[in-house]
Formats: structure tokens, sequence, C-alpha cells
């Protein structure tokens, strides 16, 4: 028996594995010891556990151990590594290049040191949602300390040219950061192959547990260093202080070695379902497949549904636990600027639904999904005015609409 | 967001949703909203010229569940009333009626420009003055 909702939001956050929660249930229960108490086994063996989750991740994204500093999650990673190499590195240079896709992790955290002083280069992508590698040489400075370009999309799964982007930067003296909270456990990350020098990712997005995270700092060739922007007791190595969440850090690292095991094997099927849920999809008349579809994380596809209101339709896939590029439930009506710049109109980026598959997702999930979001859209359609006069030829961009 | 259940009603099973033949002298059309706010309604009437009564109201909307809601609503109210009676119409009934929330009243005075209109249209195709339009 299908159980309805069904979950395809996990682009927005997945399931906790339950072999992660396995590993997690002692250091919830009896190994409750702070791991930064040296002197009884209590504190011992919380260390071990966090020790030991070090070199799972590490063995993920192929760095030492000791470049992985915890955090609470994607969003404080991105904040550290860009203030902190901002205030690190203030010497060299205020210069920061990003790109106008990028989390709002990201992007705000520009911002905050825009107002501090900082200059700040926000790359636009093409229509695919790429940068372009001629435009990040010519936005390069002597000043330019840091260019942050995140991995894989959260909207529309594209994966951006990582190992050419880094070689840009460090040709300029510069620093490579990507946001990996997509890519990191779904897509092969090997920092030294990739050239990074920072990297931010966290556990919910690969079947770990909400409020960890980590951030990859560089510690050879370059040797890296963040400023904490958390003061107190000096854990991880001085770069961010407050007692470990061991449980949270053993689930991480067991989420970790579980990707790095089943990683292949994930992808090989989430992506012949997520092609064959595209495929059905797209046979309906004048939809669009948002981002590039040949780099593209393996889970993930964002559809636009032109001539439905993006509301009204996530209205009718109530069945469908997915996102949409419309945020006019909030009563701001703006709709997602990562979609608008990609140079998607504003009734497209508000007609789009994101899907997110997880090791979770099953055939029959996606036969009822697809199913699903046809009624709705072939029901939706016959209802709008706007399809009947796209379906009489009439050029709708030729109305005087009045606005109200 | 939650919806009333008479929303949901309106949306999952819409009453009068399709066109009427627009040539008629007898029918009147209104086209409201726009694509880029995120709702368009079209409400069309059909009058008994002798009677003054709205015979037949059909409706299109693209725009979300409350739009829609309050299109189909309009269209139930719509039958049977003369055009003075249609007039009448104010957007308060369709709030309370459909317990529209604050964010959603734009689409309650979205069909209530929808009928103004389409009846204006109906009395410029008879000879009459067309209506004025408040602006909202």
């Amino acid at each position: 028996m299908l159980k309805l909702p069904i979950y395809l939001d996990n682009n927005a956050t997945t399931p906790l594995d339950p072999r992660v929660l396995e590993a997690m249930m002692p250091y919830l229960t009896d190994v409750f010891g702070n791991a930064a108490s040296r002197n009884h086994p209590f504190g011992w063996a919380a260390e071990e556990g966090v020790d030991y989750a070090r070199e799972q991740i590490a063995k993920l994204i192929s760095c030492d151990p000791k470049e992985i500093i915890f955090t609470s999650g994607a969003t404080e990673s991105d904040n550290l590594g860009i203030k902190g190499v901002f205030e690190m590195y203030s010497q060299k240079g205020n210069h920061v290049i990003t790109c106008t896709t990028e989390h709002k992790a990201v992007l705000d955290t520009c911002k905050h040191i825009e107002k501090l002083g900082g200059r700040v280069t926000y790359l636009p992508v093409n229509e695919e949602g790429l940068i372009s590698l001629a435009e990040l040489e010519a936005a390069m400075t002597p000043e330019t300390i840091l260019v942050a370009i995140m991995f894989g999309n959260n909207e529309t799964g594209t994966i951006q040219p990582i190992r050419e982007i880094s070689k840009i930067a460090h040709s300029h003296g510069a620093l490579f950061m990507t946001d990996g909270t997509q890519a990191v456990g779904k897509i092969p990350v090997d920092v030294n192959a990739d050239g990074i020098d920072i990297m931010a990712f966290t556990a919910h997005k690969m079947y770990g547990p909400k409020g960890v995270g980590a951030l990859y700092v560089r510690r050879k060739n370059p040797r890296v260093k963040v400023t904490a922007q958390m003061d107190g007791g000096g854990h991880e190595r001085g770069m961010r202080s407050g007692t470990l969440n061991v449980p949270g850090i053993v689930g991480l690292g067991k989420a970790c070695e579980l990707a790095r095991l089943e990683m292949d094997a994930d992808t090989t099927r989430l992506s012949v379902m997520r092609d064959r849920l595209q495929k059905e999809l797209m046979t309906l008349e004048e939809s669009y497949v948002n981002g590039s579809v040949e780099h593209r994380l393996p889970h993930v596809t964002n559809i636009s549904f032109k001539y439905v209101e993006g509301e009204g339709l996530m209205m009718g896939v109530k069945d469908l636990a997915v996102s949409s590029g419309s945020a006019c439930t909030s009563a701001s009506l703006e709709p997602s600027y990562v979609l608008k710049a990609l140079g998607l109109s504003d009734d497209l980026a508000h007609s789009s639904l994101r899907f997110g598959l997880s090791r979770f997702t099953t055939d029959e999930q996606i036969d009822y999904a697809i199913g699903h979001v046809k009624e709705a859209v072939t029901k939706l359609r016959e209802m709008s005015p706007l399809w009947e006069m796209f379906q009489e030829g009439i050029d709708l961009s030729k109305i005087e609409w009045a606005e109200h | 967001m939650a919806y009333s259940d008479k929303v949901i009603d309106h949306y999952s099973n819409p009453r009068n949703v399709g066109t009427l033949d627009k040539s008629k002298k007898n029918v009147g059309t209104g086209l409201v909203g726009a694509p880029e706010c995120g709702d368009v309604m079209r409400l069309q009437i059909e009058v008994d010229e002798a009677t003054n009564t709205i015979i037949d109201a059909k409706f299109k909307t693209f725009g979300c569940g409350s739009a829609i809601a309050s299109s189909s609503l309009a269209t139930e109210w719509l039958k049977g009333k003369t055009v003075d009676e249609a007039l009448a119409i104010d957007n308060m009934e369709i709030v309370e009626e459909l317990a529209l929330p604050p964010v959603k009243i734009h689409c309650s005075v979205l069909a209530e420009d929808a009928i103004k209109s389409a009846i204006s249209d109906y009395r410029v195709k008879n000879g009459l003055p067309a209506l004025e339009m408040a602006h909202h």
C-alpha cells in the first residue's frame, strides 16, 4: 500500500537512514561524555567516536581527518569559510568572487562582508545555470582572496565545472571554496583532484541527522586557516569553539561511510528513476527542464509547466511533498531567484516543481508521482484562460493586461 | 497554507468551467488580472435580454486555489440574478463565504472586477455606456 504524501523533497532534507540512527544510539545514551574531557574514560570514548567519524568523512572526500572542522551545518560552514577567510586574509586583499545562484547562506554572508568593506563579484550564469570560465578569469584581480562557487545547485542540481574553476582561482593566488551541501555523498568529490581548499557540507542532505555539518579546511599546499567566528574553548584547531555534538558527528561519519559504499548503486538506480520521471512529465506540452541536463546531480530534476500557476499547481499535487519555484505563499509573489538567474520569466519560474529523489524512493512512488502531476497539470490547464489563448495561437505578450 | 474546506471544494470540483461564444450579442466577457501577477480570470455571462437575467455563467482562471474558488463561486452566484443584482455583488461576500485569509483578499477583488468587467462588456455590446471600473 502506497503511503501518501510521497516525499520527493530530498534536496531540502533527507530522512535519517536507520543504520545511521543505529550508529548514533550509543552516543545518545551510554557514551555521553564530552569529547574534550581528557581525564576519564567517558571523554575518551566520546573522542574515539569523533575520531572514527573524522576518518569516515575523510575517506569520502579523500582528505586528511585533521582537515575536518565540525559545525552545526552547512549554513554555519558557509559563514565560517567566507567570513573566516575574509578576516584571515585581509592583509592580502578584500575581493571575493561568487555567483548569483548560490544558496542564501553564501549570498547573504557575502552581503555581510560587503558591509565590512569587502568587494564581491556575483558572476551571472547561463541558461543552463553554469558560470562562464572566461568571465571568472576576467573577474580575478590581485586583491581576490577567495572564489566561492557551489558544487551542485539545490534547486536545479546543476554541477559547476569545479576543477576548471579551482585552477583559475589558484593561478591567480586565490583560495577556492565550494558549498558542497548537495554534492557530497551524492557524486564523487575528491578535494585534491578537484582543487578544493575549503568546502561546506552537512549530514542531513545525505541521510544523516540535522544540526551537524562540517567545513573542510586544507592543511597542505596551501595551508589554509580561517578566523574563528565563535569564541570559546578553542575546539577544532581553534577554528570552531563549542562542545562537539558527538552523536551528530558519529551520524555524519556513518552517513559518509554509507554514501561512499553505496554511491555507485544509488546513482545508477536514482538516475534511471529520475530520467523516467522527467521523460514522462516532458510528454506534457509546454514543459521545460530547468538547468543543465548534462551536468546535473543524479537525483534531481526541476520542471516548469507553462500556463499553470505555481500555487495552484502545488495545491493540485497535494499527494507529493515537492518544492516549487514559487514563493507566493508569502505575500511577496517573488519567484525563485535561482530560476530567474537562468533567464526564466516570472511565470515560468512560478510554475516549476523541484523533484529530489532519495535512496528510499521507490518505482511505485515515481509511478504515482507521474500520474498525479500529469493529472493536476492537465486539469489546471483546462481551467486556464492562458492555456486556451495559447492553443488559439494568441500571443500573450501582445495583450495589454490590466495590472492590479 | 491551510485552505478552507470551501476553497478546497471549489478547487477540486470547480463549477461552470468553460467558454461561452463571445461573438454573441448577449454574452459579456471580462478578462482581468495579469500573468506576471499570478492570476488571470476570465468570466463570461449570458443574459436573457427580455428579462435582463443572467442565464449562464462560465469561467476560466489561471491562479491559486483561492482565485479558482472565488471565480467558481462567482459563476454560481451569477446564474439567475438580474444584471443589476449581479452588479451589487461585493468582494467581501466572497471573502466571507470562502473564509479567505487576508493575503487572499485580492482574489475576491479580482472576481468582483471580473463580474463588473463582463457586465460592462455586455452593456457596450448592447449600446449602453461602459461601467466606470473602480481601480484597486
